[in-house]
Protein backbone atom coordinates (compact mmCIF):
# COMPACT_ATOMS: atom_id res chain seq x y z
CA UNK A 1 0.00 0.00 0.00
CA UNK A 2 1.33 3.20 -0.97
CA UNK A 3 1.51 5.87 1.95
CA UNK A 4 -0.68 7.99 2.49
CA UNK A 5 0.42 12.07 3.22
CA UNK A 6 -0.44 11.70 6.90
CA UNK A 7 0.36 15.22 7.79
CA UNK A 8 -0.75 17.76 5.07
CA UNK A 9 1.11 20.45 6.02
CA UNK A 10 -0.05 22.74 2.75
CA UNK A 11 1.20 25.93 2.39
CA UNK A 12 -0.86 28.18 5.17
CA UNK A 13 1.66 30.18 7.88
CA UNK A 14 -0.61 29.20 10.50
CA UNK A 15 -1.06 25.36 10.23
CA UNK A 16 2.72 25.36 9.90
CA UNK A 17 2.95 27.47 13.18
CA UNK A 18 0.81 25.66 15.19
CA UNK A 19 2.31 22.39 14.39
CA UNK A 20 5.79 23.68 15.23
CA UNK A 21 4.11 24.85 18.50
CA UNK A 22 3.00 21.48 18.84
CA UNK A 23 6.34 19.86 18.96
CA UNK A 24 7.92 22.87 20.72
CA UNK A 25 4.91 21.39 23.85
CA UNK A 26 5.68 18.10 23.72
CA UNK A 27 9.67 18.59 23.54
CA UNK A 28 9.32 21.19 26.63
CA UNK A 29 6.80 18.60 28.06
CA UNK A 30 9.09 15.52 27.82
CA UNK A 31 12.12 17.50 29.73
CA UNK A 32 10.01 18.54 32.78
CA UNK A 33 8.22 15.10 32.97
CA UNK A 34 12.15 13.84 33.06
CA UNK A 35 12.49 16.48 35.77
CA UNK A 36 9.51 14.98 37.60
CA UNK A 37 11.20 11.73 37.62
CA UNK A 38 14.47 12.66 39.18
CA UNK A 39 12.13 14.73 42.08
CA UNK A 40 10.48 11.41 42.41
CA UNK A 41 13.90 9.43 43.46
CA UNK A 42 15.07 12.15 45.47
CA UNK A 43 11.54 12.86 47.10
CA UNK A 44 9.15 9.74 46.50
CA UNK A 45 6.56 11.36 48.66
CA UNK A 46 6.57 14.31 46.11
CA UNK A 47 2.92 15.95 44.72
CA UNK A 48 1.51 13.33 47.20
CA UNK A 49 -1.64 15.45 47.80
CA UNK A 50 -2.32 15.24 44.08
CA UNK A 51 -1.59 11.26 44.09
CA UNK A 52 -3.67 10.92 47.15
CA UNK A 53 -6.64 12.79 45.59
CA UNK A 54 -6.84 10.29 42.60
CA UNK A 55 -6.36 7.09 44.88
CA UNK A 56 -9.29 8.09 47.01
CA UNK A 57 -11.10 8.78 43.89
CA UNK A 58 -10.21 4.90 42.27
CA UNK A 59 -10.26 3.26 45.43
CA UNK A 60 -14.50 2.82 45.15
CA UNK A 61 -14.30 1.75 41.98
CA UNK A 62 -11.88 -1.24 43.13
CA UNK A 63 -14.03 -1.91 46.39
CA UNK A 64 -16.79 -2.16 44.31
CA UNK A 65 -15.37 -4.97 41.69
CA UNK A 66 -13.63 -6.46 44.67
CA UNK A 67 -17.14 -8.15 45.68
CA UNK A 68 -17.73 -9.60 42.83
CA UNK A 69 -14.12 -11.25 42.70
CA UNK A 70 -14.36 -12.57 46.35
CA UNK A 71 -17.90 -13.61 45.36
CA UNK A 72 -16.51 -15.86 42.62
CA UNK A 73 -13.86 -16.94 44.10
CA UNK A 74 -15.48 -18.68 47.62
CA UNK A 75 -17.97 -20.38 44.50
CA UNK A 76 -15.18 -22.00 42.95
CA UNK A 77 -13.34 -23.01 46.51
CA UNK A 78 -17.06 -24.07 48.04
CA UNK A 79 -17.67 -26.48 45.08
CA UNK A 80 -14.30 -27.32 45.33
CA UNK A 81 -14.64 -28.27 49.19
CA UNK A 82 -17.68 -30.40 48.85
CA UNK A 83 -15.78 -32.59 46.06
CA UNK A 84 -13.28 -33.10 49.01
CA UNK A 85 -15.23 -33.23 51.63
CA UNK A 86 -14.16 -37.03 53.09
CA UNK A 87 -10.78 -36.90 52.32
CA UNK A 88 -10.51 -33.69 53.94
CA UNK A 89 -12.37 -34.37 57.08
CA UNK A 90 -10.15 -37.36 57.65
CA UNK A 91 -6.99 -34.74 57.18
CA UNK A 92 -8.50 -32.48 59.62
CA UNK A 93 -9.35 -34.82 62.33
CA UNK A 94 -5.43 -36.12 62.26
CA UNK A 95 -4.48 -31.88 62.51
CA UNK A 96 -6.95 -31.57 64.74
CA UNK A 97 -5.58 -34.29 67.40
CA UNK A 98 -1.77 -33.07 66.32
CA UNK A 99 -2.57 -29.42 67.02
CA UNK A 100 -4.74 -30.04 70.84
CA UNK A 101 -1.80 -31.45 72.44
CA UNK A 102 0.41 -28.27 70.88
CA UNK A 103 -2.38 -26.43 72.53
CA UNK A 104 -1.64 -27.53 75.30
CA UNK A 105 2.12 -27.34 75.87
CA UNK A 106 2.15 -23.77 74.04
CA UNK A 107 -0.17 -22.59 76.85
CA UNK A 108 2.43 -23.88 79.23
CA UNK A 109 5.29 -22.08 77.38
CA UNK A 110 2.74 -18.57 76.99
CA UNK A 111 2.58 -19.06 81.05
CA UNK A 112 6.22 -19.83 81.84
CA UNK A 113 6.56 -16.79 78.95
CA UNK A 114 4.79 -14.24 80.60
CA UNK A 115 6.27 -15.62 84.04
CA UNK A 116 9.43 -14.53 82.78
CA UNK A 117 8.58 -11.46 81.15
CA UNK A 118 7.25 -10.18 84.48
CA UNK A 119 10.88 -11.09 86.33
CA UNK A 120 13.07 -9.18 83.73
CA UNK A 121 9.96 -6.70 84.09
CA UNK A 122 9.88 -6.49 80.01
CA UNK A 123 6.59 -4.89 79.02
CA UNK A 124 4.55 -6.68 75.89
CA UNK A 125 4.66 -3.94 72.85
CA UNK A 126 0.65 -4.83 72.97
CA UNK A 127 -0.33 -1.46 71.34
CA UNK A 128 -3.99 -1.61 69.31
CA UNK A 129 -3.10 -1.31 65.53
CA UNK A 130 -3.97 1.80 63.55
CA UNK A 131 -6.74 0.64 61.27
CA UNK A 132 -7.96 -2.78 59.46
CA UNK A 133 -8.80 -2.57 56.68
CA UNK A 134 -9.04 -4.36 52.77
CA UNK A 135 -6.69 -4.80 50.06
CA UNK A 136 -8.87 -3.68 47.57
CA UNK A 137 -5.97 -3.47 44.36
CA UNK A 138 -2.99 -3.19 42.86
CA UNK A 139 -1.92 -1.72 39.14
CA UNK A 140 -1.49 -5.01 37.42
CA UNK A 141 0.38 -3.79 34.35
CA UNK A 142 3.03 -1.54 36.70
CA UNK A 143 6.48 -2.33 37.51
CA UNK A 144 6.17 -2.02 41.25
CA UNK A 145 4.50 -4.20 43.30
CA UNK A 146 1.99 -1.63 45.23
CA UNK A 147 -1.19 -2.97 46.53
CA UNK A 148 -4.22 -0.46 47.72
CA UNK A 149 -5.35 -0.52 51.18
CA UNK A 150 -8.63 0.93 51.96
CA UNK A 151 -7.88 3.07 55.08
CA UNK A 152 -5.87 6.32 54.63
CA UNK A 153 -5.04 9.52 56.51
CA UNK A 154 -8.53 9.52 57.65
CA UNK A 155 -8.01 7.12 59.89
CA UNK A 156 -4.73 7.39 60.93
CA UNK A 157 -2.79 5.99 58.47
CA UNK A 158 0.79 7.57 57.70
CA UNK A 159 3.38 6.48 55.26
CA UNK A 160 6.26 4.04 56.71
CA UNK A 161 4.11 1.89 59.20
CA UNK A 162 3.90 -1.61 58.76
CA UNK A 163 1.10 -3.72 57.03
CA UNK A 164 0.39 -7.26 58.19
CA UNK A 165 -2.56 -9.85 57.24
CA UNK A 166 -3.56 -12.63 59.14
CA UNK A 167 -1.06 -14.86 58.16
CA UNK A 168 1.70 -12.72 58.47
CA UNK A 169 3.50 -9.47 57.48
CA UNK A 170 2.47 -7.73 53.90
CA UNK A 171 4.82 -4.88 53.63
CA UNK A 172 4.76 -1.19 55.00
CA UNK A 173 2.51 2.21 54.08
CA UNK A 174 4.35 4.20 51.17
CA UNK A 175 1.75 7.14 50.45
CA UNK A 176 -1.55 7.64 51.44
CA UNK A 177 -5.14 9.44 50.23
CA UNK A 178 -7.63 10.30 53.00
CA UNK A 179 -9.76 7.14 52.06
CA UNK A 180 -7.07 4.71 50.80
CA UNK A 181 -3.35 4.44 50.65
CA UNK A 182 -0.96 2.09 48.70
CA UNK A 183 0.78 -0.43 50.38
CA UNK A 184 4.50 -1.10 49.44
CA UNK A 185 4.63 -5.22 49.26
CA UNK A 186 7.31 -7.38 50.90
CA UNK A 187 8.31 -8.62 47.08
CA UNK A 188 9.13 -5.39 45.62
CA UNK A 189 12.67 -4.57 44.99
CA UNK A 190 12.31 -1.28 47.73
CA UNK A 191 11.28 -3.38 50.20
CA UNK A 192 13.78 -4.65 52.68
CA UNK A 193 12.81 -6.27 55.89
CA UNK A 194 15.60 -6.94 58.92
CA UNK A 195 14.58 -10.61 59.53
CA UNK A 196 15.71 -13.55 61.49
CA UNK A 197 15.68 -17.74 60.74
CA UNK A 198 12.97 -19.17 63.50
CA UNK A 199 15.02 -22.24 63.60
CA UNK A 200 18.43 -20.90 64.47
CA UNK A 201 18.11 -17.04 65.06
CA UNK A 202 20.28 -16.42 62.26
CA UNK A 203 20.16 -12.77 61.59
CA UNK A 204 19.48 -11.95 57.70
CA UNK A 205 17.73 -9.60 55.33
CA UNK A 206 14.75 -10.06 53.17
CA UNK A 207 15.13 -8.02 49.91
CA UNK A 208 12.15 -8.15 47.72
CA UNK A 209 12.62 -9.60 44.32
CA UNK A 210 10.09 -8.30 42.27
CA UNK A 211 8.83 -11.86 40.98
CA UNK A 212 6.58 -12.48 43.96
CA UNK A 213 9.69 -13.79 45.68
CA UNK A 214 12.17 -13.04 48.12
CA UNK A 215 15.93 -12.54 48.60
CA UNK A 216 17.41 -13.39 52.12
CA UNK A 217 20.83 -12.65 52.73
CA UNK A 218 22.56 -13.97 56.13
CA UNK A 219 24.37 -11.17 57.99
CA UNK A 220 26.70 -13.58 59.70
CA UNK A 221 29.17 -15.32 57.07
CA UNK A 222 30.11 -18.65 57.36
CA UNK A 223 28.27 -21.74 57.66
CA UNK A 224 24.60 -22.81 56.21
CA UNK A 225 22.57 -20.65 57.71
CA UNK A 226 18.64 -21.49 55.84
CA UNK A 227 17.55 -24.75 54.90
CA UNK A 228 14.84 -25.73 52.73
CA UNK A 229 11.74 -25.49 54.55
CA UNK A 230 12.93 -22.40 56.89
CA UNK A 231 10.38 -19.80 58.63
CA UNK A 232 11.55 -16.62 58.76
CA UNK A 233 10.31 -14.12 61.07
CA UNK A 234 10.91 -10.47 61.56
CA UNK A 235 13.41 -9.86 64.11
CA UNK A 236 12.41 -6.11 65.12
CA UNK A 237 15.93 -5.24 64.83
CA UNK A 238 16.23 -1.14 64.16
CA UNK A 239 12.56 -1.04 64.55
CA UNK A 240 9.47 -0.51 62.29
CA UNK A 241 8.32 -3.80 61.75
CA UNK A 242 7.65 -5.61 65.86
CA UNK A 243 9.84 -8.72 65.89
CA UNK A 244 8.46 -12.32 65.45
CA UNK A 245 6.08 -11.83 62.67
CA UNK A 246 6.24 -14.68 60.12
CA UNK A 247 7.85 -13.49 56.85
CA UNK A 248 8.40 -16.20 54.60
CA UNK A 249 9.23 -20.00 53.97
CA UNK A 250 12.30 -20.55 52.60
CA UNK A 251 12.23 -22.71 48.80
CA UNK A 252 15.56 -22.43 47.33
CA UNK A 253 18.97 -22.35 49.12
CA UNK A 254 22.12 -21.48 46.97
CA UNK A 255 24.71 -21.49 49.90
CA UNK A 256 24.43 -17.81 51.75
CA UNK A 257 21.58 -16.74 49.95
CA UNK A 258 18.30 -18.38 49.59
CA UNK A 259 14.58 -17.45 47.76
CA UNK A 260 11.85 -17.76 49.97
CA UNK A 261 7.92 -17.25 49.32
CA UNK A 262 6.14 -15.02 51.48
CA UNK A 263 4.14 -15.89 53.85
CA UNK A 264 0.96 -13.77 53.96
CA UNK A 265 -0.55 -13.84 50.16
CA UNK A 266 -1.84 -10.00 49.39
CA UNK A 267 -3.64 -11.71 46.43
CA UNK A 268 -6.57 -13.19 48.40
CA UNK A 269 -7.61 -9.28 49.05
CA UNK A 270 -8.16 -10.03 52.71
CA UNK A 271 -7.92 -8.06 55.19
CA UNK A 272 -4.79 -6.23 56.44
CA UNK A 273 -3.70 -4.77 59.46
CA UNK A 274 -1.76 -1.33 59.98
CA UNK A 275 0.11 -1.00 63.06
CA UNK A 276 1.84 1.31 64.89
CA UNK A 277 5.75 1.95 64.53
CA UNK A 278 7.75 -0.78 66.40
CA UNK A 279 10.09 1.14 68.67
CA UNK A 280 12.82 -0.84 70.64
CA UNK A 281 12.35 -0.53 74.30
CA UNK A 282 15.16 1.90 75.41
CA UNK A 283 17.09 0.55 78.49
CA UNK A 284 16.32 1.58 81.37
CA UNK A 285 18.80 5.58 81.59
CA UNK A 286 21.91 4.77 83.76
CA UNK A 287 21.79 7.25 87.00
CA UNK A 288 24.70 9.28 87.27
CA UNK A 289 24.51 9.09 90.76
CA UNK A 290 24.48 5.66 91.64
CA UNK A 291 27.35 5.11 89.00
CA UNK A 292 30.38 6.60 90.87
CA UNK A 293 28.79 5.15 94.58
CA UNK A 294 30.11 2.04 95.42
CA UNK B 1 -36.15 25.63 16.11
CA UNK B 2 -34.86 23.55 13.76
CA UNK B 3 -31.69 25.13 13.51
CA UNK B 4 -31.39 25.29 17.33
CA UNK B 5 -31.79 21.66 16.88
CA UNK B 6 -29.11 20.96 14.26
CA UNK B 7 -26.84 23.25 15.66
CA UNK B 8 -26.86 21.45 19.00
CA UNK B 9 -26.61 17.97 17.38
CA UNK B 10 -23.59 19.22 15.40
CA UNK B 11 -21.83 20.44 19.01
CA UNK B 12 -22.96 17.15 20.24
CA UNK B 13 -21.46 14.79 17.57
CA UNK B 14 -18.15 16.99 17.67
CA UNK B 15 -18.03 16.58 21.11
CA UNK B 16 -18.25 13.29 21.28
CA UNK B 17 -16.09 12.92 18.21
CA UNK B 18 -13.32 14.42 20.04
CA UNK B 19 -13.69 12.77 23.70
CA UNK B 20 -14.17 9.09 22.47
CA UNK B 21 -10.60 8.91 22.03
CA UNK B 22 -9.38 10.34 25.07
CA UNK B 23 -12.11 8.78 27.38
CA UNK B 24 -11.38 5.64 25.87
CA UNK B 25 -7.20 6.05 26.32
CA UNK B 26 -8.05 6.53 30.14
CA UNK B 27 -10.73 3.77 30.39
CA UNK B 28 -7.18 1.79 29.25
CA UNK B 29 -5.19 3.28 32.10
CA UNK B 30 -7.88 2.73 34.48
CA UNK B 31 -7.56 -0.90 34.19
CA UNK B 32 -5.22 -0.98 37.36
CA UNK B 33 -8.27 -0.25 39.04
CA UNK B 34 -9.03 -3.65 38.83
CA UNK B 35 -9.52 -5.65 41.90
CA UNK B 36 -6.42 -8.08 41.93
CA UNK B 37 -3.26 -7.97 43.39
CA UNK B 38 -0.11 -8.72 41.14
CA UNK B 39 3.38 -10.65 42.33
CA UNK B 40 4.24 -9.96 38.95
CA UNK B 41 3.47 -7.36 35.91
CA UNK B 42 0.97 -9.49 34.92
CA UNK B 43 -1.52 -7.10 32.49
CA UNK B 44 -0.47 -5.56 29.59
CA UNK B 45 -0.51 -1.72 29.71
CA UNK B 46 -4.10 -1.06 28.21
CA UNK B 47 -3.46 2.35 28.43
CA UNK B 48 -0.57 2.62 26.47
CA UNK B 49 -2.06 -0.33 23.99
CA UNK B 50 -4.95 2.27 23.49
CA UNK B 51 -3.04 5.39 22.62
CA UNK B 52 -0.91 3.18 20.34
CA UNK B 53 -4.11 2.33 19.12
CA UNK B 54 -5.60 5.26 18.62
CA UNK B 55 -2.46 6.69 16.58
CA UNK B 56 -1.59 4.72 13.99
CA UNK B 57 -5.66 4.45 13.22
CA UNK B 58 -5.85 7.87 13.28
CA UNK B 59 -2.21 9.64 12.69
CA UNK B 60 -3.75 13.00 12.01
CA UNK B 61 -5.77 13.16 14.68
CA UNK B 62 -3.40 13.74 17.83
CA UNK B 63 -0.68 16.41 18.02
CA UNK B 64 2.63 14.75 19.76
CA UNK B 65 1.76 16.81 23.41
CA UNK B 66 -1.52 15.28 23.84
CA UNK B 67 0.41 12.43 24.95
CA UNK B 68 1.58 14.73 27.52
CA UNK B 69 -1.80 14.99 29.92
CA UNK B 70 -2.76 11.12 28.70
CA UNK B 71 0.82 9.93 30.36
CA UNK B 72 -0.15 12.05 33.46
CA UNK B 73 -3.25 10.38 33.89
CA UNK B 74 -1.91 7.19 33.21
CA UNK B 75 1.19 7.40 36.25
CA UNK B 76 -1.33 9.19 38.25
CA UNK B 77 -4.76 6.17 38.52
CA UNK B 78 -1.36 3.56 38.44
CA UNK B 79 1.10 4.89 41.25
CA UNK B 80 3.92 4.96 38.80
CA UNK B 81 6.36 7.74 39.82
CA UNK B 82 4.96 10.54 37.95
CA UNK B 83 6.75 11.74 34.86
CA UNK B 84 7.28 8.12 33.54
CA UNK B 85 4.19 7.39 31.36
CA UNK B 86 4.43 11.21 29.97
CA UNK B 87 7.77 11.31 29.04
CA UNK B 88 7.85 7.82 27.55
CA UNK B 89 4.65 8.33 25.60
CA UNK B 90 5.35 11.73 24.69
CA UNK B 91 8.92 10.67 23.17
CA UNK B 92 6.82 7.48 21.55
CA UNK B 93 4.96 10.16 19.92
CA UNK B 94 7.58 12.33 18.37
CA UNK B 95 9.42 8.60 16.90
CA UNK B 96 6.11 7.62 15.34
CA UNK B 97 6.36 11.48 13.37
CA UNK B 98 9.73 10.99 12.46
CA UNK B 99 8.54 7.27 11.37
CA UNK B 100 5.52 8.54 9.49
CA UNK B 101 7.49 11.02 7.10
CA UNK B 102 10.23 8.50 6.46
CA UNK B 103 8.56 5.13 6.00
CA UNK B 104 7.22 4.63 2.21
CA UNK B 105 5.54 1.58 2.37
CA UNK B 106 2.74 1.15 5.51
CA UNK B 107 0.39 -2.18 5.69
CA UNK B 108 -1.01 -4.03 8.93
CA UNK B 109 1.86 -5.94 9.67
CA UNK B 110 4.50 -2.66 9.54
CA UNK B 111 2.17 -1.30 11.82
CA UNK B 112 2.43 -3.95 14.08
CA UNK B 113 5.98 -3.84 13.72
CA UNK B 114 6.31 -0.18 14.86
CA UNK B 115 3.64 -0.72 17.62
CA UNK B 116 5.42 -3.46 19.09
CA UNK B 117 8.99 -1.85 18.82
CA UNK B 118 7.05 1.25 20.70
CA UNK B 119 5.64 -0.93 23.64
CA UNK B 120 9.43 -2.61 23.77
CA UNK B 121 10.38 0.76 24.59
CA UNK B 122 7.61 1.99 26.93
CA UNK B 123 7.70 -0.90 29.27
CA UNK B 124 11.38 -1.62 29.22
CA UNK B 125 11.21 2.68 29.93
CA UNK B 126 8.94 2.14 32.41
CA UNK B 127 10.91 -0.80 34.16
CA UNK B 128 14.54 1.60 33.92
CA UNK B 129 12.01 4.18 35.82
CA UNK B 130 10.54 2.09 38.38
CA UNK B 131 14.52 0.32 39.01
CA UNK B 132 15.84 4.31 38.70
CA UNK B 133 12.78 5.51 41.79
CA UNK B 134 14.22 2.58 44.20
CA UNK B 135 11.83 -0.56 43.42
CA UNK B 136 10.72 -2.65 40.89
CA UNK B 137 12.18 -6.35 39.98
CA UNK B 138 14.39 -7.97 38.02
CA UNK B 139 14.00 -7.92 33.93
CA UNK B 140 12.95 -10.85 33.02
CA UNK B 141 9.72 -9.96 35.00
CA UNK B 142 8.73 -7.53 31.94
CA UNK B 143 9.31 -10.21 29.34
CA UNK B 144 6.17 -11.99 29.37
CA UNK B 145 4.36 -9.02 29.94
CA UNK B 146 5.90 -7.36 26.43
CA UNK B 147 4.71 -10.68 25.25
CA UNK B 148 1.24 -10.44 26.08
CA UNK B 149 0.96 -6.71 25.25
CA UNK B 150 2.70 -7.48 21.52
CA UNK B 151 -0.09 -9.76 20.90
CA UNK B 152 -2.86 -8.03 22.40
CA UNK B 153 -2.72 -5.21 19.80
CA UNK B 154 -4.05 -6.36 16.67
CA UNK B 155 -7.31 -6.76 19.50
CA UNK B 156 -7.11 -3.39 20.93
CA UNK B 157 -6.81 -2.25 17.31
CA UNK B 158 -10.15 -3.81 16.49
CA UNK B 159 -11.81 -1.97 19.74
CA UNK B 160 -10.42 1.19 18.31
CA UNK B 161 -11.77 1.15 15.21
CA UNK B 162 -15.09 -0.04 16.21
CA UNK B 163 -15.12 2.92 18.83
CA UNK B 164 -13.62 5.22 15.68
CA UNK B 165 -16.85 3.79 13.61
CA UNK B 166 -19.44 4.74 15.98
CA UNK B 167 -17.84 8.62 17.15
CA UNK B 168 -18.17 9.16 13.48
CA UNK B 169 -21.46 8.02 12.78
CA UNK B 170 -24.39 9.88 12.93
Amino acid sequence: MAPSRHRRRGFSRRVQYTLFAGYVVAVVGVVVAAALILIARFDPLAFSALRGLVLDAGAPVSAAGRSVVRGGETVSEEIGAYFNAAAQNRALRQELAVARRKLVAARAVQYENARLKRILHLTDNGRPPVAVARLIGSDAAGHRRFATLSAGSSSGVRPGLPVRGADGLIGRIFETGRFASRVLLLTDGGSTVPVRVARSGQPALAIGRGDGGLDLRALASGGRPFQKGDLVVTSGTGGIYAPNLPVAVVVNVDRELAVARPVADPARLDFAIVDPVFQIPLPPPSDPLHRDAP
Amino acid sequence: MNRIDDLWDDRLFVTRARAVPIVSTIAGSATALLPMVAQTPALPPFGLLMLLGWRLLRPEMWQAWVALPLGLADDLIGGQPLGSAMALWTLCFLMLDIVDNRLVWRDYWVDWLVAAIAIIFCIWGGWSIARFTGGGGAIFTIGPQIAMSVFCFPAIVRICAALDHWRLSR
